[in-house]
This record gives C-alpha cells, structure tokens and sequence, in this order.
C-alpha cells in the first residue's frame, strides 16, 4: 500500500510540473504554425527552412528491421530509422517546437527508441520514445541549442542497436540560418562487425566478439561499402560552394575526415554553429559527434572522401567520391605536364654503388651524401643474390620474344588475360586485334607508354575503359610490343629500343 | 548445514516423488539459484527457484482458439482494449477461425499478457516468472548452464537480429534443451508472469532509482553481466511492454506449482 502511496504522489508531482511547464512555454506566444518535416535520405538533406519565425515542427519516423547490401555479395541484418542506413536527416531551425512520433514497425524484433542529442532532457527522448514491436510513441521538444547533432536508438544493450545501424543527424539551424552554397551533402560514417571477414560473401551476421574489440571489419560511408561511387557520386560543378554534413555513427571509432584534393575553407568542429578553423586538411569527427565543412570547388576532376585513417579507406570501405564536371583551371592545377629519366639526385655525386650503398662521390661532396647508419645494417646478401641471378638472367636473355612475353606476363596480362584474348565488354582482346593491324607503330607505342582512354573498337565490339600509362623502359617496351607484334597477331612488324626512344623523345618536345 | 541438508533431501524427495504426477505436454525444471541481470542494494544478488512445471511447447494458435470458443469474452471482436490493444489475434481470419495462412500449430501471438494468463487459469496453470523462465531457458540442449557456452549464445544474438518473419512455423521446430522443453528461443519472445518487474530481483519496483527504461549507456549501470547481450534484449523487451501490448512475435507458454 505503502508503495502505491508514493507512486501517487510522484505521479501527481510530474502532473503538476508538467502543467506548470506548459503554461510558462506559452505565456505570450503565438500559436505556432504547424509544419511536417520533410526527411531526406542519404547524401541528400532537406532544403533550407527559409523561415524567420518559429513553428512546430511534426516529424514522422518509422523503424525498420530490415536485410541489406552492406558490399556486393554481402548482406546484413540493418536496424534503420527510416528504411535506410544511416538514418533519414531532420532539418528544423532554433526555437521550433517539435512533435516527434517514433514508429516501431510490427515486424520489428525488439523494442527501439531515439536519443536525439539535439534534445535537452534526460535521455534526449530516449525515455519517451521506448517502443516495443508495432507501437508508436510522441514525445515533444524545443530545439534550444542551434547545431549539426547525431541521434540514435539508445536501446540496451545501445552498443548493438548503433552497430546495426541505428543513427542519422539533426540540423538546427541557426536563428539567422546558414549562409547560401550551392551543394549540401549529407555524409555519415560507421563501423559494422560481421563474422566473416571484409568482402566475404553471403550473409553476414554481427560478432559481438569484435565489436567489443572495437576491430570492425567495415568502416564506411553511408551505410554500405560504394554508396557514393560510379553513379552514386556527389556531383558538383567547378565554381560551386559545397557543403558537407558529417556524421560519425560510430558506434567505437573515431574519423580522420578528409577529402582528397581539396582544402576545407571553413569547418564547424564538432558540429558547432560557428567556423572555428578555416583551411582544413583533416577534421576529427568523434563517433556520436558531427562536423560541418565548406569548399569551394576550384578544378574539374574526382575528389575522394576517406577516413584519413587510412586502411579504413583501403582495405574496410571508408571511400566516397565527388565527381566534379567543368573546366580545367592549369593556372591552379596542371595535372602532368612531363614526364622523364631521373638518374639519381645531381649528376656530379655519380651512381649508387650497388655494393655499398652509397654514391660514388667526391670526397668535398661527401657531406651531403645520404649515408645508410652503419649499425643496424640488414644482411642483404641472400637477397642481393637472388636479384643477381634475375638480373643476370636479364641481361643474358638475348631471345627478345621469351623477354617480351615475360613483360607481357607481369604488366598486361592482369587485364589482357594471358592469352591475349582480354575480358569480354571490359578488356579488349590483344591477340588477333584489329585495333593493333590498324594503327601504326607509334600510335600503339603511344598507347602503351602514354596509355588509352574513351572508347574503342577493337574486332568489332567497343570498349570504354582507361589504360593506365605503363612505367616500361625502352628495352621492355620494345620486346613486348615485339612479342604482340610477332606472336600474338601475326606480323611481321618488330620495335626496336630506338623507335621507342625515337618515340619518347618526339612526346618530351610536344610535352613542352 | 545439517538444516541444509534436509532441506535439500527434502526437495529431492518432493521432486522424486512428483516425478509420475508431471503431465505430458510439461516438463519438471528442477530450479535452482537464478542471478537476474538487474540487482540493486536492497535487493538479493541471487533469487532461488523452487522446482516447477513448464510446458514442452508455446502455446499454438489451434489451443488458444479452444480457450476463446470456451471463452468467448476474449475472441477478437469482443475483447476489452484495456486488456488487449487492436492487434490482439489480428492475424486470424475471424473470431473463431484461424485461417487458411496460419498455421495452427504455430505458436499463438500478438496476444496480451491479460489474455495469456487468463489462459492459462482456464488451464489451471500460470504463467511462469521472469526467473523461472530465465533458468530454464539458461539451459542450451546440452547442459544446464548454456548461457556460458558462446556459441549458444551467439545463436540466440543471430535470432535476436533479425525481424520476425511473416509466418512463424510450428512449435518444435527450432532445438529441444536439456530439460526437454522446445523452442525457449529462436521461435517467439514469451511473456512472463512479472515482465513488469523485470529490472528488480524481487516483488517491488525496488527504490533506488534503476531505471526502467535501460537507454544508453545506463543499460549496463547495475547489471550482473553485461556482456550477456542476449539477456539485455529480453529485459529491454519486457520493459518496453504494457500488459495490454500485442506484438507479432510475443506468445506464451505455462507453468504449474509443483503440488
């Protein structure tokens, strides 16, 4: 009895506070005009408020149990807000009212809630949104604080509802809103732990054993590895302002973010409201946290968002790109210009030689040669041997055609396949090429040393694809493209080194 | 000790001796010390199970339309919405038909905690508590104490993930465990006679402020074993629960005093 004594006195209080609180909030106020948010999905984010007055805001959103593509071939179970990984963004402006409904949808496994670190008040809503499978909750807030805030389902055990996917971010605008760019992108990063390896195929389901190790297995952008790449890509024009909201999930690391080729001018650390630093190389986004950065987009090309932790980027996932049409601006980049022979810093310290590791220089100059320390040498001779022989047997390779199709092993048949006969819509064939009988020698010289790029026609069946420039000196290229030549198409056109040299020298003058 | 002893001979004695009594469809759970996740400092460490009857399987859609035709003051169009929400049978086709899509030897759900005990009085049976349903369902189909066998658990995490599939199937599909009962995981979540209650070891809301609704980092704040996640999600689902709540993956199986 007792028990229920207290409960009813507790109740009482929180009603009598919560009358209290509601008349104070609309002393004196008009009647808020009444909008529905508009969410967006990932990159993209809602447009501006464009208002200079508060309103109530009603936000809807549904939680979705759902199976998707974390990688090609790879699947996972997602926890999302919205449908999506990450989370659908919620733009509002400083002073709104908001009235936010969580959706629990009835196929859900387990109960969810929403801490919007936006909010001021226990839990960020967290309390007041627990919703079990197939019910809703609505819970309201004042925006107080203006600022780019992270949300996520706050449900024990948290770790394991952000590692599923459960996060997205708020903007509060500013009372006197944000200033105008051209381009705003919405970009958020994660981690995911699954059991089998990164890219193993199949379904993938979540490890608890790394997660509490904090050694994900995917660190990506926008909810899966590729979500901003090929067609996906940001797009943007030279000229234009872009502005990236980021966010960090988490749920452990934190981000080295940076874009590839291009200087933040203005960052919001930590997804404050005011540019505390400008001209950025790399900004840290704290898992749970936010940053907002701005550029100006100065020269066409791809520019690469990574996690700066770099083998985030390479080997778990944390890439996107932004494709930037316009023109070139060589004034502010040239893009190569020249390449050439390089022999060894200044002419006059000679060679290395091979058995000291040193130049073979003049004693005066000695000072500035680089010396290797004299303890802590490594034993080189069993390597050192064995390039010997390889050298040797180089050097002793009179047979230009077995050495042509040596470098034609190790250089082109990655793409070209062994056979010459190359992959279907993707590598044109070598072997018995068309393209090859109708160019002359120093356009497929050119093609080889200078590489390709667009559309082709070779036997029939067009290509559009880019080959690289291969690093190849005179006397490799010369024996490979000889042993194209003679063995893979039936000619009788060989290349000698001085046509590649004679080659070579022609691009060095144009290149200038 | 000696009063130990006998407490303990005494037990086994009552258990022997119960052993020809216990019904087919259940299964004698010989109890045992259960530690819940949430203890506080007015609260015991440990809560002790006496031994107790549990049914071998959930309770199918075939025996709760039994207990709604004997009972017709639960059948869908008549039941009280303070004591079942509007999804209560709501996949059914009618009052007193199942339906072609469902399976009848399905486990019953979207089912109220008023109407699973109200079935299970018509039984004669209860529903078993949070600690009585936890010891037994410890149990993986070797040993009693499965819970400290990771991959067990990670099996439990695997079903856990994932969303609740349209149509469930039978009862008896999923693992048989030591003690012989079906399915005390990977086919439905089950309610239990205190859910309410599920944050504190004993009979009341405890006072020292837990808090109920376990977000964030709180979650582990005052838990016995907080890498037991499995655990955390069937605490956090209990208490995301009203008793007037269905849910499309929430049934129910009984238990019984020994006598």
């Amino acid at each position: 009895m007792k028990k229920y004594i207290n409960q009813l006195v507790i109740i009482s209080f929180a009603a009598s506070f919560i009358f209290f609180s509601s008349c104070t909030e609309h002393e004196g106020e008009e009647k808020l005009p009444v909008i529905h948010a508009k969410l967006t999905h990932a990159p993209n984010v809602p447009p501006p408020t464009g208002r200079d007055y508060p309103a109530k805001v009603v936000v809807d959103m549904e939680v979705v149990e759902l199976v998707g593509k974390l990688a090609d071939g790879v699947e996972y179970t997602f926890w999302t807000f919205g449908g999506k990984v990450p989370g659908e963004f919620i733009r509002i402006r400083e002073g709104d009212e908001v009235e936010f409904h969580l959706h629990n949808h009835p196929s859900s496994k387990l109960p969810h809630n929403i801490d919007l670190h936006a909010v001021t008040g226990p839990g960020g809503g967290a309390e007041a949104s627990f919703t079990t499978p197939g019910h809703s909750s609505t819970f309201n807030f004042k925006a107080l604080n203006p600022g780019l805030y992270v949300y996520h389902c706050a449900t024990a055990p948290v770790g394991l509802h952000i590692a599923n996917g459960m996060y997205g971010l708020i903007l509060v605008e500013p009372k006197e809103g944000l200033s105008k760019v051209d381009r705003e992108y919405y970009v958020m990063q994660s981690e995911f732990y699954t059991e089998g390896s990164y890219g193993e195929e199949g379904y993938q389901p979540f490890s608890m054993e790394k997660a509490l190790d904090e050694n994900p297995d995917y660190v990506v952008f926008n909810g899966s590895v590729g979500s901003m790449v090929g067609d996906k890509a940001l797009k943007a024009g030279v000229g234009e302002t872009v502005r990236l909201y980021i966010g960090n999930g988490g749920p452990n690391l934190v981000s080295s973010f940076h874009v590839i080729g291009e200087i933040f001018d203005h960052v919001y650390t930590e997804g404050g409201t005011a540019v505390k630093q400008k001209n950025v190389q790399t900004t840290l986004v704290p898992a749970g946290g936010s940053a907002i950065v701005e550029f100006k987009i100065d020269v066409p090309g791809e520019f690469i968002l990574v996690d700066h932790s770099i083998f985030r980027a390479f080997n778990k996932g944390a890439i996107g790109k932004i494709a930037v049409g316009g023109n070139e601006n060589e004034s502010i980049y040239s893009g190569k210009v020249k390449e050439e022979v390089y022999t060894g810093k200044k002419e006059s310290l000679g060679a290395i030689n091979p058995s000291t590791g040193r130049y073979n220089s003049n004693a005066e100059e000695e000072k500035y040669v680089p010396q290797f320390a004299e303890s802590n040498q490594v034993d080189y001779s069993e390597l050192s041997k064995s390039a010997q022989a390889s050298r040797k047997k180089e050097e002793g390779n009179t047979d230009i055609l077995s050495f042509g199709k040596q470098v034609y092993t190790t250089t082109c048949s990655a793409c070209h396949q062994a056979d010459g006969n190359g992959l279907p819509n993707v590598f044109p064939p070598i072997k018995n090429s068309d393209w090859i009988a109708k160019k002359n020698k120093e356009e497929v010289i050119d093609a080889v040393a200078g590489g390709l790029n667009g559309k082709i026609t070779v036997n029939g069946k067009s290509y559009n694809n880019i080959m690289p420039p291969q690093n190849l000196n005179d006397k490799q290229l010369a024996a490979v493209l000889t042993y194209v030549y003679k063995e893979m198409n039936k000619s009788s056109k060989t290349v000698s080194e001085e046509e590649v040299k004679k080659y070579r020298n022609s691009k060095s003058i144009t290149g200038n | 000790m000696l009063k130990l002893l006998i407490m303990l001979t005494f037990t086994a004695l009552t258990v022997f001796g119960q052993k020809n009594t216990v019904p087919k469809e259940m299964i004698l759970v010989n109890g045992g010390i259960y530690t819940p996740l949430y203890v506080n400092d007015t609260t015991s460490q440990n809560v002790e199970v006496k031994p107790f009857l549990l049914d071998k399987y959930a309770v199918t859609n075939r025996d709760f339309l039994e207990f709604v035709k004997a009972v017709p003051k639960w059948k869908r169009s008549s039941v009280n919405k303070l004591f079942a929400d509007e999804n209560y049978l709501s996949f059914w086709k009618a009052d007193f038909e199942i339906g072609e899509n469902v399976n009848p030897n399905a486990p019953v759900v979207n089912v109220s905690w008023f109407a699973a005990k109200a079935y299970a009085e018509w039984k004669g049976k209860r529903l078993p508590t949070v600690a009585e349903w936890e010891i037994a369902a410890q149990a993986d189909s070797k040993s009693k104490e499965g819970y400290m066998n990771q991959e067990f658990v990670n099996l439990i995490l695997k079903w856990y993930s994932v969303p609740s599939s349209k149509n469930l199937p039978e009862v008896g599909s999923t693992y048989k465990n030591y003690y012989g009962l079906y399915d005390m995981h990977g086919l439905i979540w089950e309610w239990t006679s205190d859910f309410f209650n599920a944050l504190v070891s004993g009979e009341s809301r405890g006072d020292n402020g837990i808090n109920r609704n376990l977000f964030c980092g709180n979650g582990s704040v005052g838990a016995t074993d907080y890498k037991n996640y499995p655990a955390f999600m069937r605490f956090a689902l209990r208490s995301s629960l009203k008793a007037n709540y269905t849910t499309a993956n929430l049934g129910f199986r009984c238990a019984r005093d020994i006598k």
